[in-house]
């Protein structure tokens, strides 16, 4: 395995999905949404996604339902956090498999 | 083609800097002021005030912002330039690292200056000796004059290799003290040096990460080329560095062919042809002992002086093939590594194990703080050493020069 050849000098990348790793592998607590909780879900049009907006990982997609990218989604718990009903729980991985 | 320019001032060293600066046609200088330094960055801000210099120059409330904004203008194409001293350079230390690890052309002048505790604002090279291992190049002057073509040349050597380069020169030895510097013309130095071409450049029309947090181990970038770990971008540097031993020959060769000027590359030499009693000294203090070297030889020595003008990359093999015929080496040094000796006195004797050459090495510690050297201490502390060689004990400790303690 030789690295001359990808004549860098300095330490360069591009911007990718996942460029720093898979940073799912750090997660402890898993987020959950309640569909029932959750405002675009109840509405039935995209709204709210303050989830989306504070990902700090942009592991959220805006959609309905929204969904959470597991692969990066590092576990920290800030769209727990942000969401003004409560929807997201932070479950510990051993009870989510469990359960 | 040779040009005799006949435009001879009678200048400071650091106004020998400012011109330097102002002929490289820098893009932008960042600079804090530091004495001795100040004179040379209140230059370079008058050159730009009045439109001679076609520049930013960009006011900043540190040392370590004055380095941060050369790394950011070199990483956007800009060729730059920084001026400081003593504590000043130590403000700088962590930036220093960076810029030779993103491997950024940037040229500064170290105006050398004793490090506190206690203050002194005068002279000796403890500061720049003391950034060794950030990367950088080190190239010492000896006059006005070379602080002027060593400045030009430094900008060639550090975009030919990407690598920063230091021009260290003595606070108010040289910084303050006026003598004769021709003055290259704009349009000789335009020959000479071709504008800065960036290595990586920023450019928001194709985002990069530049010096991205790098693992351990070599990974594939997001095309699969599989990319540099750290060691790897560190080894490329090390590798730059000795490769800059020639490049600063061929720079200095290129430099006389144009100016009719050089400066022996990475060493230069005093009566060393047949000298069997070396002197080793840098900076001011070379120039210095090259009038111990007339004394000695008028007191019936075969003395010679050695004079180091590039420290990092250390020419190790240059320094052997320069003391091939001698039977005594005496370094000087202007800075100390405490609990050890003199860095140029170890890194000669590291230069010189496995070559062959076994003479005794003696270090003196000269002109800390401001301390003032005269030729006649240089030579009599040759003759000591000298001395005890012949009286059979070659070992000799390390001597404070004139120091009363």
């Amino acid at each position: 395995m030789h690295t001359r050849d990808c004549g860098n000098i300095s330490g360069v990348s591009f911007p990718s999905i996942g460029e720093a790793g898979k940073t799912g592998d750090w997660r402890e607590l898993t987020p959950v949404i309640d569909p029932l909780k959750c405002i675009p879900v109840k509405r039935h049009k995209p709204s709210c996604f303050l989830c989306w907006l504070y990902c700090p990982e942009a592991a959220i997609k805006r959609g309905i339902p929204v969904e959470i990218d597991l692969e990066y989604c590092k576990g920290c718990g800030i769209c727990a956090e942000e969401c003004p009903t409560g929807a997201i729980a932070m479950v510990e991985e051993n009870n989510l498999t469990a359960g | 083609m040779k040009e005799t320019a006949d435009n001879t001032q009678i200048i400071t060293g650091n106004y020998a800097t400012a011109m330097a600066a102002k002929l490289s046609r820098v893009q932008v200088v960042a600079a804090y002021p530091i004495t001795p330094q100040s004179p040379a960055t209140e230059a370079l801000s008058q050159f730009v005030e009045r439109g001679e210099l076609d520049a930013e120059y960009v006011r900043v409330e540190s040392e370590h912002s004055a380095l941060g904004v050369c790394i950011a203008a070199s990483t956007v194409g800009a060729r730059t330039f920084t001026a400081t001293s003593a504590n000043g350079l130590a403000y700088m230390c962590e930036q220093l690292h960076w810029a030779a690890g993103a491997r950024l052309p940037i040229v500064l002048a170290c105006v050398n200056r004793a490090m506190a505790a206690p203050w002194s604002v005068l002279n000796d090279q403890q500061d720049s000796i003391s950034q060794r291992d950030t990367g950088w190049i080190q190239i010492y002057a000896r006059n006005s004059q070379e602080i002027l073509d060593s400045i030009i040349q430094a900008y060639k050597i550090a975009e030919s290799l990407y690598v920063p380069v230091m021009v260290g020169y003595d606070g108010y030895i040289l910084s303050h003290t006026v003598m004769p510097v021709d003055i290259p013309n704009q349009e000789q130095v335009d020959r000479f040096l071709p504008p800065y071409k960036p290595h990586t450049i920023l450019d928001p029309a194709a985002p990069q990460n530049l010096n991205l947090v790098t693992l351990a181990n070599p990974r594939q970038d997001a095309h699969g080329v599989m990319c540099h770990g750290y060691m790897e971008l560190r080894y490329l540097l090390q590798e730059a560095l000795e490769s800059s031993l020639e490049t600063i020959v061929e720079v200095d060769s290129e430099f006389n062919d144009t100016f009719g000027r050089s400066y022996g590359g990475t060493y230069w030499g005093y009566r060393l042809e047949d000298a069997n009693l070396i002197l080793v000294a840098m900076g001011s203090l070379a120039t210095e002992a090259t009038v111990a070297v007339d004394q000695l030889r008028q007191r019936g020595h075969r003395a010679g002086l050695l004079a180091l003008r590039v420290y990092r990359p250390f020419p190790r093999q240059a320094m052997i093939s320069a003391t091939k015929k001698a039977e005594l080496i005496v370094v000087f040094d202007k800075n100390i590594s405490y609990g050890y000796e003199g860095a140029t006195c170890s890194d000669l004797k590291a230069a010189l194990y496995g070559s062959g050459i076994q003479v005794p090495v003696h270090n003196y510690i000269a002109g800390l703080g401001g301390r003032d050297v005269k030729a006649r201490e240089l030579a009599d502390a040759a003759e000591r050493s000298l001395r005890q060689v012949e009286e059979g004990r070659p070992q000799k400790e390390v001597e404070w020069l004139n120091c009363h303690i």
